[in-house]
């Protein structure tokens, strides 16, 4: 076993969860939040060296080995820790995320009292996260699968006395298994393929693809191999490409929430707020993402597959748009945002344009981060107020974050002229959505006028989000205060962390005069992660775009992708304008809706289609009906039916019934009287001796 | 007329039947169920005395002095029952003995 940095990356954020998860007793909040805290700051550190490396120097790839897991018969599985250019990209995100939430929640919970409990979960998601995204087999990817699939449970979980996240977290988890029973197929079929369960592009240790070779050899590559097979069932027959891609790709849906599988993240929205961002915004969700591109290549080869990902991801991206118009939850709007550009993510890989998908996942984390620690700002600043109709009014109390929360609108709309330049997200979305219109595979186009569509709902209900929280009269909740799980008044706390929060304290609780909200700005420890990320969404589309997408794609990607090579890169003027006008839309009408005329969103509010929005397509309420319903129904029918009539019935019950009713008809010969029994006796000497006697028995004398 | 080993066993026959039917047909008292077994060990011990003188054998003789010691003991112990059983149920009506049924 070979120790590196790298390999303390990723260990390193499990040691301190182990630490302050088993210690916590003995050690105390403090240490416990300092070491996960200061062991997921190492991990940061350590990671930007390798993606600079990568970005700007030669890019080392490394593949370490650390131990074989199992290896058995053909079956070899190994630990190990893989660097290229898409683990490296990764780790930065994973591990700036990481960290910032981490520093964010000192703040955040720093009234809860599991504080201890909550850190080494975070760490022990990071540490899966990582394990994850340095894969270079299947198995090490189920593991972090599962395991940040655990954390995530956990989290959602984490106020365990509230009923909902209980509901929420199994809920998040059940959905999942149905995406892992996929996944979990995917990889099964590609070990009956293929003998090997090894990542497509690294068989040999050159990372030859196709056919290559190796000390001297002529080596088939394995996608060769794969693309030669088939599955046959009867008249059916399925290449093996297809089917292992598919099949990989249920599981992603089902950790990305794409489309049908998406209802548990909304849901998710339960857990503490810088879980959401951490996990349900930033990185978990789009390991799915990750995982198709990094079988790109596979991908690549199976044009089906890749149609039914680009459908699924246009669907869910303008599916998501529309349920996002109208909750009033604000953590559920950014929750539906996110499962929206998860959906933009995904027909980009559909439509090949892997570098694309993960230049979005890379500037997504930056400001999807960005919304939910603003959104958790708002609610800490707010007493735990999460609903958007009892806010406004927030800017003035907390202009730090009205500030933040303003550049996160912009990087997820995407703002930016072509040609210019603009915010983290203008790069990553255009890129997307005009290698959808150049693309030629199934779907794309249906994918991008989704994209289109979706990029104005984004804009309108990114605005709206904006618009009711900070802006106008404070509305306030007639009915209401602290209700929510840690209940929290904590002016003399917060005065003491944070002296920006001092000329606001007047504001606290009494309802001020001016129509701004009584609210208080939070603590240096919040505000300090939000200018970093918001750094990343102002400028990481700028920086990076040349590298993603540009000029030095070529060199930066290598061969970890597949990259499309500049046949489309001359679209249209209106494909490149499209989306900046309808963003221009989108806004426009979110001033006349929510600034300009208060009482229109209000009238529309009523309509059926709003209802239609409102309750998430119905999807709760379908999947209710259909699963949940029909599964009561199945387990009521082998309960009652199966277990109860037939196997009871036939079985114990109907085995004492039988001899009840046989013991009833040989009672009724018991009469009792003596001459009875008598009577049979002779009866029965009389039959005996006839016998005898006329078969010859005993014989005469 | 010769009386014959025949009409020995008729009558023995006789007994036989009517001491089995006071057992069966009887259903006033106890009492008349021993007296019904004892007229069927009679019947027996006729059977056994008739063939006795027939066959110039006295074998049989003997066995039905055996015959009525036992059938002597049997009395007295079921007389000795119904006198419990009487002190016990106060009556001893053969529709009332069904204590044994199920």
């Amino acid at each position: 076993m070979q120790f590196s940095p790298e390999v303390l990356i990723v260990l390193g954020p499990l040691f301190a969860a182990v630490i302050a998860g088993l210690l916590q007793r003995y050690i105390g909040d403090k240490v416990a939040m300092t070491l996960t805290t200061a062991s997921v700051g190492l991990s940061l550190l350590l990671s930007w060296p390798i993606f600079i490396d990568f970005v700007w120097g030669e890019g080392h790839e490394q593949l370490i080995e650390l131990f074989t897991f199992i290896d058995v018969g053909g079956f070899t599985s190994t630990w190990s820790v893989r660097i290229d250019t898409m683990s490296a990209i990764m780790l930065v995100v994973v591990n700036t995320v990481s960290f910032l939430v981490h520093l964010y929640s000192w703040g955040y919970m720093s009234e809860d009292p599991h504080r201890a409990r909550f850190f080494s979960y975070l760490s022990f998601f990071t540490f899966a996260m990582l394990a994850l995204v340095t894969a270079n087999d299947f198995l090490q990817l189920f593991f972090g699968w599962e395991g940040v699939g655990v954390a995530s449970y956990l989290l959602i979980g984490f106020w365990y006395q509230k009923r909902s996240a209980n509901d929420a977290a199994i809920k998040a988890f059940v959905v999942n298994r149905i995406g892992d029973f996929g996944f979990a197929l995917g990889i099964m079929a590609c070990f009956f393929f293929l003998g090997t369960i090894k990542f497509f592009p690294s068989e040999v240790g050159d990372l030859a693809l196709f056919a290559g070779t190796v000390d001297g050899v002529e080596v088939a590559g394995q996608l060769e191999r794969l693309a030669n097979q088939a599955l046959v069932l009867g008249e059916l027959t399925l290449p093996a490409v297809e089917l292992v891609a598919f099949l990989l790709f249920i599981g992603a849906m089902g950790k990305s929430a794409q489309f049908f599988l998406h209802v548990w993240l909304p849901d998710a929205m339960e857990g503490p707020t810088p879980v959401s961002a951490l996990i349900h915004a930033a990185t978990m969700v789009t390991a799915g993402v990750f995982m198709v591109c990094r079988l790109g290549e596979l991908y690549h080869m199976a044009p089906l597959a890749s149609g039914f990902v680009t459908i699924v991801g246009g669907t869910t991206a303008l599916f998501a748009a529309t349920v996002g118009l109208a909750q009033n939850d604000i953590k559920r709007v950014v929750a539906y945002s996110t499962c929206s550009q998860l959906g933009y993510m995904f027909f980009a890989a559909g439509v090949g344009a892997y570098n694309a998908a993960m230049f979005h996942l890379f500037t997504h984390a930056f400001f999807k981060a960005l919304l939910f620690l603003g959104a958790g700002s708002v609610i800490h600043g707010m007493h735990h107020e999460q609903d958007m109709r009892y806010m406004g009014g927030v800017r003035k109390p907390m202009p730090i974050t009205w500030a933040m929360m303003l550049i996160g609108t912009f990087a997820l709309i995407g703002f930016g002229i072509p040609g210019l330049g603009g915010f983290a997200g203008f790069y990553s979305k255009d890129a997307i959505i005009e290698a959808a219109y150049g693309s030629h595979g199934i779907g794309a186009q249906f994918a991008f006028w989704c994209g289109v569509s979706a990029a104005l709902l984004t804009s309108f209900y990114s605005w709206r989000l904006a618009f009711m929280t900070f802006e106008g009269k404070f509305r306030g909740n007639p009915d209401h205060h602290d209700d929510h799980a840690h209940g929290h008044t904590q002016e003399g706390h917060e005065e003491a962390m944070s002296p920006a929060a001092h000329h606001d304290d007047h504001h606290a609780h009494a309802k001020p005069a001016d129509g701004s909200a009584p609210a208080h700005e939070s603590p240096w420890v919040m505000l300090i992660p939000l200018f970093v990320l918001a750094a990343g969404a102002i400028a990481a589309g700028a920086i990076f775009a040349p590298y993603f997408l540009g000029a030095h794609a070529e060199g930066f990607w290598g061969h970890t992708i597949p990259l499309a090579h500049g046949e489309h890169h001359d679209f249209p003027d209106w494909v490149i304008w499209a989306p900046l006008v309808v963003t221009v839309i989108g806004f426009v009408f979110a001033v006349l809706f929510y600034l300009w005329k208060p009482g229109a969103a209000k009238a529309m509010a009523k309509g059926p289609v709003w209802a239609f929005l409102y309750n998430k397509w119905y999807f709760d309420e379908i999947y209710n009906f259909i699963f949940v319903k029909g599964a009561r129904a199945i387990g009521d029918l082998f309960w009652k039916v199966g277990d109860q009539k037939i196997i009871d019935g036939l079985g114990p019950d109907g085995v004492t019934s039988a001899s009840r009713m046989l013991s009833r008809g040989l009672r009724r010969v018991q009469t009792g009287f003596v001459f009875h029994y008598s009577f049979v006796m002779l009866i029965a000497a009389v039959a005996f001796g006839a016998y005898a006697i006329f078969a010859g028995i005993g014989g005469a004398p | 007329m010769e009386i014959s080993l025949f009409h020995y066993l008729i009558v023995a026959a006789a007994l036989f039947t009517i001491g089995v039917f006071g057992i069966f047909v009887n259903r006033k008292n106890v009492i008349i169920i021993l007296m019904s077994i004892e007229l069927v060990l009679l019947s027996v011990n006729i059977n056994l005395v008739a063939f006795s003188a027939y066959l110039q054998n006295l074998e049989g003789q003997i066995f039905a002095m055996i015959v009525l010691t036992v059938a002597a003991a049997e009395a007295a112990v079921g007389l000795a029952i119904l006198v419990t059983y009487f002190r016990n149920r106060g009556n001893i009506a053969v529709e009332d003995i069904n204590q044994m049924r199920g």
